[in-house]
């Protein structure tokens, strides 16, 4: 299955890969916060991911992973 | 095993950048260090950073690198390119440190058809220093030094850096990108990309503008600093091949 896979200490928040999913499938967490007090995107649907990577390539600090299968 | 369509490239280090959350300059430096990667350079690359939020440049790319002067990247680009013909060299600078106090040394540069490539880094602002005007700051974009917004009577017309530089016969390669959706990064990529090829080529001097944030001295989120380039920035600084000798001698 499709899916992605945010580094959570490594993103700070800034809310670029959830305005370029497709799918409107990331959001910002509101509960977790990453060492830097950032709330760090997770995605809230996986199943509904194409892996078409424009999170990640939108992704200044380079956080997201993205997998075929 | 799941299979991994995208990844970190080896070409940056591990490090957290210093960068303000959705700045810019973290997009060019995943492009550019794609790039090389994608070229099978790493071993060969030199990079030059600037003085400038990108300063620390040197600790995210993954190979040798010297910090230059304010505004002289190209000038020691010159030099480690002229000792050095088999190393892959780029300047990374920003819109303060080139088109301003670095002027004379990116045209001399671009004049000599020095072979490598340059990185413009263009977010209409001094960012490091704390949002001052920058020649490309746009007409009524406030700065700290523009508090009403910049005014032409008093601070002249923003400079178009690419055309410039496009003027001059000892220049290969030279467009203007952005990084503010998915489609322009792809684009931008696909510049940057050329840019490197054309300097394993021996094909000499390649310019990349690219359009820019900088959300924390414009006062805006990352998303809306990503609207705003395309509101304001593009419309003055448009995108596109501004020079290619290759397409001029077919
Ligand atoms: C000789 C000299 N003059 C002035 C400065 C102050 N200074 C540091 S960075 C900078 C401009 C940075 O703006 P830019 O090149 O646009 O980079 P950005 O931070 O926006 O990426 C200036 C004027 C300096 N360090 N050295
Ligand atoms: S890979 Fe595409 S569909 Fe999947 S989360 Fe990223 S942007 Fe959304
Ligand atoms: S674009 Fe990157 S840094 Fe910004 S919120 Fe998404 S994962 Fe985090
Ligand atoms: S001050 Fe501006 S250019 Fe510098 S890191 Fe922050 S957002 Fe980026
Ligand atoms: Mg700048």
């Amino acid at each position: 299955m499709p899916h992605i896979k945010v580094d959570a200490e490594i993103c700070k928040g800034c809310g670029l890969c959830v305005r370029a999913c497709p799918k409107k499938i990331l959001r910002l967490s509101p509960t977790v916060l990453n060492q830097k007090g950032y709330n760090p995107a997770e995605c809230v649907d996986q199943s509904q991911c194409t892996a078409c990577r424009s999170c990640a390539l939108t992704c200044p600090d380079v956080a997201i992973t993205v997998y075929k299968d | 095993m799941s299979q991994v369509v995208f990844t970190k490239t080896n070409m940056l280090t591990d490090a957290i950048t210093h960068y303000c959350p959705g700045c810019g300059h973290g997009i060019v430096h995943r492009l550019v260090a794609e790039s090389i990667e994608e070229l099978g350079m790493n071993d060969r690359a030199v990079g030059i950073s600037p003085v400038g939020c990108a300063v620390f440049a040197y600790r995210y790319f993954n190979c040798d690198n010297q910090v230059a002067l304010h505004g002289r990247a190209p000038a020691v680009a010159t030099g480690i390119k002229r000792v050095s013909p088999e190393a892959i060299v780029f300047t990374y600078q920003g819109d303060g440190d080139l088109a301003s106090i670095g002027n004379a040394e990116v045209n001399h540069a671009a004049a000599r058809g020095e072979k490598f490539v340059t990185i413009l880094v263009n977010n209409g602002i001094y960012g490091m220093t704390g949002g001052q005007m920058a020649p490309t700051t746009l007409i009524g974009q406030k700065a700290t030094t523009s508090p009403q917004g910049r005014s032409v009577e008093r601070a002249g017309f923003p400079m178009k850096v690419a055309e410039m530089i496009a003027t001059h016969e000892g220049v290969q390669f030279c467009e203007r990108v952005a990084v503010n959706n998915t489609a322009n990064i792809l684009k931008a990529k696909k510049a940057i990309k050329k840019a490197f090829q054309n300097q394993v080529d021996g094909k000499g001097f390649n310019f990349i503008e690219v359009l820019s944030t900088c959300p924390t001295n414009w006062g805006l989120d990352a998303i809306e600093s990503m609207k705003w380039v395309e509101e304001k920035m593009i419309p003055y600084y448009p995108l596109g091949v501004l020079k290619d000798k290759d397409q001029e001698a077919k």
